[in-house]
């Protein structure tokens, strides 16, 4: 049967019909769910797209975290529902406190849109598992709020606990602490990445096809969920 | 009618990279004294009823304010009061 992966459209969402390209062109039935219908539709997973929700009003992801259909997504992550937040997705998930930390203004405070190189070192998560551990992909960053923020309590933790999913490499395009690209949970199924891989996915528009390794992963560790 | 306050800041220990392209374009206006500056964000919040503080806190922690990042303080002023800036 095939995985059904849900893509949520909040208002200001950009990148919700790329990724819900790159859920198909992975292998999977995307289905798009909508910000106010506080109904998962029976998904297999969700990715929270970028773009801008509510205007990024207050602060970036702040208002989405309280949308109908992100209440049904905290409970259902708590579960082991695999949840990829992407940009202002993995603002999102910050704010909803799935995941540790803050994403504050670029240090530069200048937007950054280029293609990225990323070190992947935690391969052992729902959206990095077709991933070799220390292997570099490029995919396209484009963010004015990427710059990771915690504790350094939480960042001794998120590297002692291998939850450091990928770090910059090449340059740090908004000043991440410890060059943070991505970080996941402690169950591995929520992982927020600032970069975009739903944007290399195809030679025609991407800088590699490095991106579709997230979507493949989730496939995968869903194979290997018992349902 | 009471209004509630709420001003919310970056943590200390939180760069504020705004608060600093503000204080490098102080000595454009030949401003050379400044040490520092940091920028938040002031909320007021006017209910229907009387002013409940409780809540305004709760909405503060909840929602105004992100306590990973931020600080925030919650007061009462006068409805008609003018604006600290312009007392």
């Amino acid at each position: 049967m095939t995985a059904r992966v849900g893509v949520v459209t909040f208002p200001g969402s950009l990148d919700d019909g790329d990724a819900a390209r790159a859920v198909r062109i992975a292998g999977a039935e995307p289905v798009r769910l909508w910000h106010g219908d506080p109904e998962l539709h029976g998904v297999d997973a969700v990715v929270l797209p970028g773009g801008f929700s509510y205007g990024d009003y207050l602060r970036c992801g702040a208002i989405a975290r309280f949308a109908p259909v992100m209440e049904k997504i905290v409970d259902a992550a708590a579960g082991g529902l695999p949840v990829l937040g992407i940009c202002n997705g993995f603002q999102i998930l910050c704010e909803a406190h799935l995941l540790p930390g803050a994403l504050t203004r670029n240090q530069h405070l200048h937007f950054r849109n280029r293609d990225q190189i990323l070190r992947i070192e935690a391969t052992g998560t729902a959206w990095t598992n077709t991933f070799q551990s220390g292997q570099e992909v490029l995919i396209p960053v484009k963010n004015g709020e990427g710059c990771y923020v915690a504790d350094t309590a939480t960042l001794d933790a998120l590297e002692a606990e291998g939850r450091v999913v990928a770090r910059y490499v090449g340059g740090n395009p908004n000043g991440s602490q410890r060059d943070i690209a991505a970080i996941t949970n402690p169950a591995g199924n929520v992982v927020g990445i600032m970069p975009h891989p739903e944007h290399a996915v195809e030679a025609l528009t991407g800088p590699s096809l490095d991106g579709l390794g997230f979507f493949t992963s989730v496939l995968k560790h869903l194979v290997g969920t018992p349902a | 009618m009471p209004r509630v306050v709420v001003d919310v800041m970056l943590k200390p220990e939180i760069l504020d990279p705004q608060g600093q392209a503000v204080a490098n374009a102080l000595p454009r206006l030949g401003v050379n004294d400044v040490a520092s500056v940091r920028i938040g964000r002031r909320i007021e919040i006017d209910f229907t009823g009387e002013p409940d503080l409780d809540r305004a806190r709760e909405i503060a922690d909840k929602l105004l304010a992100n306590p990973v990042i931020e600080d925030f303080t919650v007061r009462l002023v006068e409805a008609d009061e003018p604006a600290d800036a312009r007392s």
